[in-house]
């Protein structure tokens, strides 16, 4: 492996510890009170002191997250492929899913919470709700770029609407698909951890605003530390899948270099 | 000889009667067998003529015949290339080639039985094409001479009565369009399909054509039809006498009075 290449496998990991350090030297130079902004090593400290709360809730965030993308793919990936199929379809749904996705997912939950009470299920759904959208209109639109020309070769050989789909579009519309989970998911994550703050008694959301009240800021920020390892890996399962299923669609060579 | 494919009166506009016409009054008549080209200013209609004969687009005033038949429905007994390649990046070339008969009866219910034979018969059509032992490789891996023969391929697997080609080398460079000019000369003397080519570009009609049809401005109709006399089999340094450039000559004048 030449220098350049070692150098960037390990940047990821340079760059990281490199903004920890500087985090502690900022924090310990400028005197900062640790309720304000604890240093790393506090936060490490906190992460001693309360491994065995952060590990369960840390799960059952996981949990709630994973369940809710999982419907998100499944609801997002269907209702795509009929918005993308038919244009009566996307004239009619498509203003309707905007509104919906301009609302503030976090208004929702009360509503949420009246209708199936507080925990686990509000979450879900707040997680679902909130990373459908980039999904729905990811796979629509791979649909809707079929080129025409194609199209034109295909019908005047009697395809019909469903060999064309079968053939082209639905595995030309994959890597947007594909693209949209690694939005998704981590959207997925902002919308249990927001259900678990308002109404649950889990969940790191929930374990953060305790925290809060508690003034144990290196806890709340252990909280923020967690969510953040939990949505890099599950990005990085996406980029993998991706990877696997779609490879046809990422020969460019640009961010390699 | 009968016209294989005829339109005869045809006006048509899209998206229904009232809006603008598309072609007005358009009658064309194609032999079987022979190789007729379109030229026409841009915008004048060409593509619509190549839907309207392939079942893509049926006319609102007039007729279109295909091997004796009124058009109703998608024509299936052509086979179509264009300016772009639109290889799908997800198969290889040789699966890329299979498509059509995925698609069309009666190879689509032979598909499964038939796979190997189909996979060979794909094989020889790009060796046919000067592509021998490419069916491996992923569009992306070919040049852009090379995805349109591929093209071409794809077009001809069903093996078609009739050939519609829009443009099919207009995006390529000069030499890579000469080449394929002989590839598709050399297609049409062994299978002796007809073939329709829309193009823009005088001398490619000229070389390669039997027939060269002129259209006007939109709406377009057929203004100048013109026999090329030139004996085949054509070669290159053809398209560099006096004979084939006074033909062009001509042809391009006939396109100057059409765009005024």
């Amino acid at each position: 492996m030449s220098r350049t290449a070692t150098i960037v496998k390990l940047s990821p990991w340079l760059f990281t510890i490199g903004l920890f350090i500087i985090w502690e030297a900022a924090v310990r130079i400028f005197n900062v009170p640790e309720f304000f902004l604890p240093p790393p090593t506090a936060i490490a400290k906190a992460f001693v002191d309360f491994s065995g709360p952060l590990y369960r809730n840390s799960l059952i965030t996981l949990e709630s997250t994973l369940v809710g993308f999982a419907l998100a793919v499944g609801f997002g990936l269907l209702l795509g492929l009929l918005v993308g199929w038919s244009r009566t379809m996307y004239a009619g749904l498509y203003p309707l899913m905007i509104g919906f996705n301009a609302i503030p997912k976090v208004a929702l939950v009360p509503i949420l919470v009246l209708w199936f009470g507080i925990g686990f299920v509000p979450a879900v759904l707040t997680a679902f709700l909130i990373s459908f959208f980039p999904i729905v209109v990811n796979v629509a639109t791979g649909l809707a770029t079929i080129e025409p020309e194609l199209e034109d070769v295909l019908k005047a050989l009697g395809a019909s609407k469903l060999d064309i789909m079968r053939k082209v579009g639905i595995p030309r519309t994959l890597p947007y698909f594909f693209g949209s989970l690694k939005v998704a998911i981590t959207l997925a994550f902002v919308g249990s951890v927001i259900s678990e703050s308002v109404a649950s008694n889990y969940g790191i959301g929930n374990l953060m605003l305790q925290a809060q009240a508690q003034f144990q800021v290196p806890l709340i920020f252990a909280g923020l530390v967690v969510l953040a390892v939990e949505g890099i890996v599950m990005y990085w399962l996406m980029v993998v899948l991706e990877r696997r299923m779609t490879g046809w669609a990422q020969r460019s060579g640009f961010a390699q270099t | 000889m009968p016209a294989f494919v005829a339109l005869d009166g045809v006006s048509h506009a899209y998206g229904g009667a009232g809006n603008a016409l598309a072609v007005e009054g358009l009658s064309i008549s194609v032999e079987t067998g022979e190789f007729a080209a379109v030229v026409g200013p841009s915008g004048c209609g060409k593509s619509t003529l190549m839907k309207l004969a392939t079942g893509l687009q049926f006319p609102h005033i007039g007729s279109v015949q295909v091997a004796g038949e009124i058009i109703r429905a998608p024509v299936k007994i052509a086979g179509m290339a264009f300016q772009a390649p639109t290889l799908l990046p997800w198969r290889t070339t040789r699966e890329n080639l299979l498509l059509p008969l995925e698609i069309v009866q009666p190879y689509r219910s032979q598909m499964r039985r038939r796979k190997k034979e189909f996979r060979q018969r794909a094989e020889n059509l790009l060796a046919s094409v000067g592509l021998a032992g490419q069916g491996e490789k992923f569009p992306w891996e070919l040049s852009g001479g090379m995805q349109q023969r591929t093209s071409l391929c794809r077009a001809l697997i069903h093996e078609p009565k009739l050939l519609m080609l829009d443009e099919p080398f207009g995006a390529l460079d000069a030499f890579t369009r000469e080449e394929l000019w002989c590839v598709i000369r050399d297609l049409h003397a062994a299978r002796k399909i007809t073939i329709v080519l829309v193009t823009h570009d005088l001398r490619e009609a000229v070389f390669l054509a039997d027939r060269v049809f002129v259209m006007s401005a939109r709406p377009g109709r057929i203004v100048v039809e013109r026999r090329i006399e030139l004996p085949r089999p054509r070669d290159i340094d053809v398209t560099f006498t006096t004979a084939f450039q006074e033909t062009v000559q001509e042809l391009r004048s006939h396109i100057v009075k059409a765009r005024a």
